[in-house]
């Protein structure tokens, strides 16, 4: 399936991109409101239509596509860097601390994630502009986020500590350092790389729960989770499809990291 | 020539003044009732169960407004609005076969009137101080005294079921068309029929018509326009302007009407809240909130927004409030221009795009609103792009209800907010609570414990003389003065009243839609269904 995972890659190159070049190639500003156009099919002026309060939705999508996949994985990469240092120091330390660690794994696990997420939102300073506000949300669902990957390291850690390298390496006089240096962590990363991969479309998708609850980014900064509000009309759909681009453009990403990941994995 | 046909006439005449009986209505509220004790009721899903199984001495029509005799076929208001009298109808009996007399009234009355037991639907007839005297007169008439005169005293009834003081059922014996059969908790509501209801029709039949009301409980409004779209439930009595798009008039959505629900924004003038010293200034400058108003493109959130089923709002009165609402005051009209001058004259003064105060300060401030509020999100949008032509920067955030109330009830901790008030009566004493400086709903600046401006003490006192007045006729100017006061000094800049909208089968008949709660099924004991599905008049 390598073709795939080139596919995978390319695509996910081609939209950060387009992404990154979106205050260029963006028709107009996403706060634009052009009011006497509201509602509009998509035009050679507003290629996928006009949201109804007058902003062109290409510029926002391509915006909004900025927000979710430039702070996903940041929130993935602050997960996983604790899922690590947690899963590793579960797998290897004492049987105590790790059955302490394994049992505050399992509370975090326990816990509705987005309700915590509501109680922090709301507690964060009310004028945070739009930008600060989504950082924020990501920073706090990636401090949120790590207990599934601590479990699976953990478990990895675990397995590792009884393998058979490892007592041979300890019984040849390599130190506590050297074993994790050179017998652990390279064993270990690919499975931290494959975590992050999975974290990442999760992010985006959490972050767009957020946002079809009113509860994501802040207006005017768009977001696909913000867009994808637009749905929950159903007529709308039948009316005016291109309103589904942003659920189509998440849906290949999500898709595209979940076959990146994968490979990733298959090469450990 | 025509010939007039004798039998088509007499057709023609029976379909007008004929209904059929039975069948059985079905219709969604959106939650489990909260308390099915009549006099207990705060939410809606157990208004409506009130509404359908028990009945009043007085009702409001929802459709011309006016007062109609129910259970009491004459009243009168004497001693200046301190006293009314109810005589009551003749062999009304309750669902269990006893009779109606005034000592069910008096019993009704001394209940909802007691402090202790904090009946809501006594709120407005509760005194400060002094206490109410209820007087059995005869069997048929029972008198109240109050301490003080209360304005639209007899409306007031309209609200208050009368329960029986002797029937083993308690609270369970009604007065109303229906009466209490099956109650599966998350699933549906069943009434049935009440046997023994005292109204009959035009031509001698009882009422109600209907045999039986289904009420499901569904809290997800997208399977109930399903549903209804399917016929499989008969009415919707709130729907949002997408849905009302979506069913079409065609298929039964109706537009009622503006209702005297209010979308407003306004501005914490709390003296200890929590924000900045220089932003409490802005908001305490009656130049700044009107300068804001003027800002506020409402035909355009009413097109936007509402897609045309909403009204400008000029004050606390929407147009739908004939009676009070002063038609000589005009929704703010846009003029940027004119909100740059006066702003200018209140010391303001943009600087490269950026609204600055005298001290140099950025005009900048957050707007809460509830998140979910598809309706609300888009208007705080586009009142973002208003304020941002003055160089004002706004930054919008949703919050969960409960978050939002803790903000404008506790710890004041908010700078403007946007939200809707809900407008469940006509008589200005309904907002009684939100105007008097010393309410807790007072929402710009609560619980004052002497009127800070001295607008808000005009305020107060116009109010309190209004509700202490029974004659219409001398609260008008009263309610007058007070709305131009709101309308100069803008503590809560009104945006739009939104209109009723509703679904109605074509199946149901006599089913006259009103901006008033509940909106289609106030007149429910006239109300039939047209079809098959019920027997022969």
């Amino acid at each position: 399936m390598k073709w795939a995972s080139r596919m995978a890659w390319a695509f996910l190159i081609l939209v950060y991109l387009v992404a990154l070049a979106a205050p260029w190639i963006a028709p107009a500003g996403y706060a634009d409101q052009f009011r006497d156009h509201a509602g509009e099919r998509p035009s050679a002026r507003f290629p996928l239509g006009v949201d109804e309060l007058g902003r062109d939705r290409l510029s926002r999508l391509l915006y909004g596509t900025r927000v979710s996949l430039f702070l996903a994985p940041v929130a993935a990469t602050i997960s996983v860097g604790l899922a690590f240092a947690i899963g590793l120091t579960a797998g290897l330390a004492t049987p105590f601390l790790a059955r302490t660690l394994d049992l505050v794994i399992d509370l975090l696990l326990s816990l509705p994630t987005l309700f915590l997420l509501l109680i922090a939102r709301a507690m964060l300073p009310l004028n945070a502009s739009p930008f600060a506000s989504v950082l924020l949300t990501f920073l706090l669902m990636g401090a949120l986020g790590w207990p599934a990957s601590a479990r699976v390291l953990s478990g990895a850690s675990r397995a590792l500590r009884g393998s058979t390298f490892l007592v041979q390496a300890r019984a040849l006089g390599c130190s506590s350092a050297g074993r994790l240096a050179i017998q652990i962590l390279p064993n270990l990363w690919p499975l931290v790389v494959a975590q992050f991969f999975f974290l990442v479309p999760i992010f985006i998708l959490a972050e767009a729960n957020l946002g079809i609850l009113g509860l994501g980014v802040s207006e005017p900064l768009p977001s696909w989770g913000s867009m994808l509000g637009e749905l929950t009309n159903p007529a709308g759909i039948s009316r005016a499809p291109w309103i589904l681009a942003p659920a189509a453009l998440l849906l290949m990403v999500a898709l595209s990291f979940h076959i990146a990941g994968k490979q990733e994995k298959a090469l450990s | 020539m025509r010939r007039f046909s004798p039998v088509l006439c007499a057709v023609v005449l029976a379909g007008q003044a004929w209904a059929q009986t039975g069948g059985e209505l079905h219709f969604a509220i959106s939650d489990d009732p909260k308390t099915l004790d009549p006099l207990q009721v705060t939410d809606e899903p157990s208004d409506a169960i009130r509404y359908l199984t028990t009945g009043t001495l007085v009702r409001i029509d929802r459709k011309t407004f006016e007062l109609k005799p129910e259970l009491a076929e004459s009243w009168r208001v004497s001693e200046g609005g301190r006293r009314i009298s109810f005589k009551l109808r003749s062999g009304v009996l309750f669902s269990d076969g006893s009779s109606l007399d005034a000592e069910d009234v008096a019993y009704t009355m001394r209940r909802i009137l007691d402090p202790k037991t904090q009946v809501p639907a006594g709120d407005q007839l509760r005194p400060e101080n002094g206490s109410p005297t209820v007087t059995v007169l005869n069997p048929r008439e029972v008198s109240l005294l109050l301490p003080n005169p209360v304005g639209g005293l007899e409306a007031l009834f309209d609200a208050v079921p009368i329960l029986s003081s002797r029937s083993m059922l308690k609270e369970r014996a009604g007065l109303g068309p229906f009466i209490f059969s099956e109650y599966k908790p998350g699933a549906f509501l069943l009434l049935k029929r009440n046997p023994n209801y005292w109204k009959k029709d035009d031509r001698g039949r009882p009422l109600p018509y209907l045999e039986s009301v289904r009420i499901e409980i569904q809290q997800n409004r997208e399977i109930e326009m399903v549903r209804f779209r399917r016929g499989e439930l008969h009415l919707m009595s709130a729907l949002d302007v997408d849905s009302f798009d979506q069913i079409g008039t065609a298929q039964g959505a109706l537009d009622a009407g503006p209702t005297f629900d209010s979308e407003m924004l306004w501005f914490n003038q709390v003296p200890n809240a929590p924000i900045p010293a220089y932003k409490k200034k802005w908001f305490l400058s009656t130049a700044f909130r009107l300068a804001l108003s003027e800002a506020v493109q409402r035909e355009d959130i009413v097109k936007l927004v509402y897609h045309g089923r909403a009204t400008p709002a000029a004050g606390p009165f929407s147009p739908s409030a004939k009676p009070w609402a002063d038609t000589r005051l005009k929704p703010t009209a846009f003029d940027p221009e004119g909100a740059s001058r006066r702003l200018a004259a209140a010391g303001f003064r943009r600087e490269n795009g950026v609204l600055k105060d005298s001290a140099g300060n950025a005009v900048e401030f957050s707007l809460i609103t509830n998140a979910g509020n598809r309706n609300r999100a888009r208007m705080a949008s586009l009142l973002q792009q208003d304020f941002q032509r003055l160089g004002i920067k706004l930054n919008i955030v949703t919050l969960d209800m409960p978050s939002l109330v803790e903000r404008i009830n506790r710890g004041f901790q908010y700078e403007a907010c946007l939200l809707g008030l809900t407008g469940t009566h006509l008589d200005p004493n309904d907002q009684l609570n939100m105007w008097l400086s010393s309410s807790s709903d007072h929402v710009w600046n609560p619980h004052q414990t002497a009127p800070e401006t001295q607008w808000e003490a005009e305020i107060d006192r116009l109010m309190r003389e209004q509700s202490s007045t029974s004659d219409p006729v001398k609260r008008k100017p009263l309610i007058d003065r007070f709305q131009a006061i709101v309308h100069d000094q803008a503590p809560i800049i009104y945006i739009v009243h939104p209109d009723a909208l509703v679904a109605v089968s074509s199946r149901l008949g006599n089913a006259a839609p009103s901006v008033l709660r509940p909106r289609v099924f106030w007149n429910a004991e006239q109300i039939y269904l047209s079809d098959g599905s019920g027997g022969k008049p």
